[in-house]
């Protein structure tokens, strides 16, 4: 049995969504089935569809910081200021280089990239004309660099490349951190800017998996047997975590305890994921939360609704909650698409409420069920009431073939 | 241009790279950074605006005349007056 010591908690949730952009929000757009997928102007490809955030990042930046920036590093910001307040920890006084900040993301480096090519393109292609603030945006630890400037963070800060893993990887390694005594707090979770590059959306054109409808809020239907790609999205998800002991001495509220994680890779395909590595990673982070499948009662589902990736992972699952009547099914992309960098953790959080309201929300669109993502108890379109939430999984994976799973727990 | 539309091309400048500042009362011989939160990445800006907007090489053994307004007036005249 872990001492409180090691059992690590979380405090605090800051978060900004397509479809809202505090948790409470979030949740209750969640369970009405209000999509946050819009058109949306994209340079050199015009109108596409996408999950864009409607947060103020004046809540918590200067305009210059704005301008010298990057989003990302904007929508860590919003996050982390909102996660803090959040956990109620008294951050003026807290030792600053006891926090440390670990963001997964899955890119970063694409939109400021493409802004200064088309920058220098309006000037003969001067290259005398590429911004000196080029390198401080693209830095792989530019989006956690910038939480740490914006607040006087001086513990550690870095960003986890984990593809569309990686919301999961951040809270992962915060977990880690906590563990090894590093930190007394982490911020830890995704984000994503990705949206504002147009070959996020030209690249998935390429390969057949951008979705496309002409009702926006249909669009992203994982699970749908008329599925046809992914809806990009930006977004971001911090959660304060601490160590069971602390949090309790201080009387926080606590959201839930990370029991287990796991991380493997498909070593596979550079695009396709793997069943049978899903099922091993699922696996593993239940033996290291020391429950069985049937324990769980939410899985929250990875499903970016592309037609052999979502097979895949319903494979998987079928496998590993072959006899777990209780164990319920949803997807967040069906309302807000693919957030990339931010959708592990943004999907968890907008699950973590029902340990208290026992809701599971439903997953959208899905008007026939594809016969080969046919898993028992999906939640399909309406929230469904549950006996009760003890367990919840948070499923994702991503390009290369990287696969990443958090079990959290009521406490 | 006139050392005063010099002066306004400035602030006009300024007004994109430190959009939190009031530039209402700034003073002409007072060195800018004595008056405004502007650091060395700030005036790199400058010399960026003045090169795509003017066409102005700015060599960094030159960056001092751009100290206040009166010296860009003073430094710059010559080099926009055809602008």
């Amino acid at each position: 049995m872990m001492t409180t010591h090691h059992r690590i908690v979380i405090t605090g949730i800051g978060l900004t969504s397509p479809n809202g952009n505090t948790l409470a929000e979030f949740r209750t757009n969640l369970l009405k089935g209000v999509s946050g997928v819009v058109w949306f102007e994209t340079r050199y490809m015009g109108q596409v569809l996408a999950g864009v955030c409607h947060y103020d990042p004046l809540t918590y930046q200067l305009k210059k910081e704005v301008r010298r920036g990057t989003r990302a590093g904007s929508i860590a910001i919003y996050c982390a200021q909102e996660a803090m307040a959040d956990s109620k920890l008294d951050f003026p006084s807290f030792d600053k280089s006891r926090i440390g900040v670990y963001l997964g993301i899955t890119e970063h480096g694409n939109v400021e990239t493409e802004n200064e090519i088309y920058n220098i393109s309006q000037y003969g292609y001067d290259t005398k004309c590429w911004s000196h603030h080029h390198n401080p945006r693209t830095v792989a630890n530019s989006p956690a660099g910038e939480v740490t400037l914006n607040m006087g963070i001086t513990g550690p800060h870095y960003t986890i490349g984990a593809a569309c893993a990686a919301g999961n990887a951040g809270l992962i390694q915060g977990v880690q951190m906590l563990r090894l005594d590093e930190v007394d707090v982490a911020m830890a979770g995704g984000v994503s800017e990705s949206i504002h590059t147009f070959g996020i959306f030209a690249s998935f054109a390429s390969q057949g998996a951008l979705a496309s409808h002409a009702d926006p809020t249909k669009a992203s239907r994982p699970f749908d047997r008329d599925r046809n790609g992914i809806v990009c999205s930006e977004g971001g998800c911090i959660y304060i975590l601490e160590r069971l002991d602390r949090a309790q001495a201080r009387g926080a509220r606590i959201y839930g305890e990370i029991v287990g994680y796991h991380m493997n890779s498909d070593a596979s395909d550079f695009v396709l994921p793997n069943a049978q590595r899903h099922i091993e990673c699922m696996q593993a982070a239940l033996t290291k939360a020391g429950i069985s499948p049937s324990e769980i009662d939410i899985v929250s589902t990875h499903a970016t609704a592309t037609p052999l990736g979502d097979i895949q992972e319903c494979l998987a699952l079928r496998a590993v909650f072959a006899d777990c009547p209780t164990t319920y099914f949803n997807n967040t992309k069906s309302f807000i698409g693919h957030a990339m960098g931010a959708a592990g953790a943004l999907e968890l959080a907008g699950n973590l409420p029902s340990f208290d309201d026992g809701m599971a929300h439903p997953t959208l669109n899905v008007d026939h069920v594809d016969p080969q993502c046919e898993v028992s108890n999906l939640v399909l379109n309406a929230p469904q009431k549950l006996a009760r939430v003890d367990y919840i999984l948070n499923n994702s994976s991503g390009m290369l073939g990287i696969n990443s799973v958090v079990v959290v727990k009521r406490i | 241009m006139t050392n005063d539309q010099i002066k306004q091309a400035i602030i006009q400048i300024i007004s994109v790279i430190a959009p939190d500042e009031d530039l209402s009362r700034l003073k002409s011989d007072v060195a800018l950074r004595e008056q405004l939160e502007l650091d060395s990445m700030d005036f790199l800006d400058i010399v960026m605006e003045l090169r795509k907007r003017y066409k102005v090489e700015v060599p960094e053994t030159d960056y001092g005349h751009l100290a206040s307004l009166d010296s860009c007036a003073a430094y710059l005249a010559p080099r926009l007056a055809d602008k």
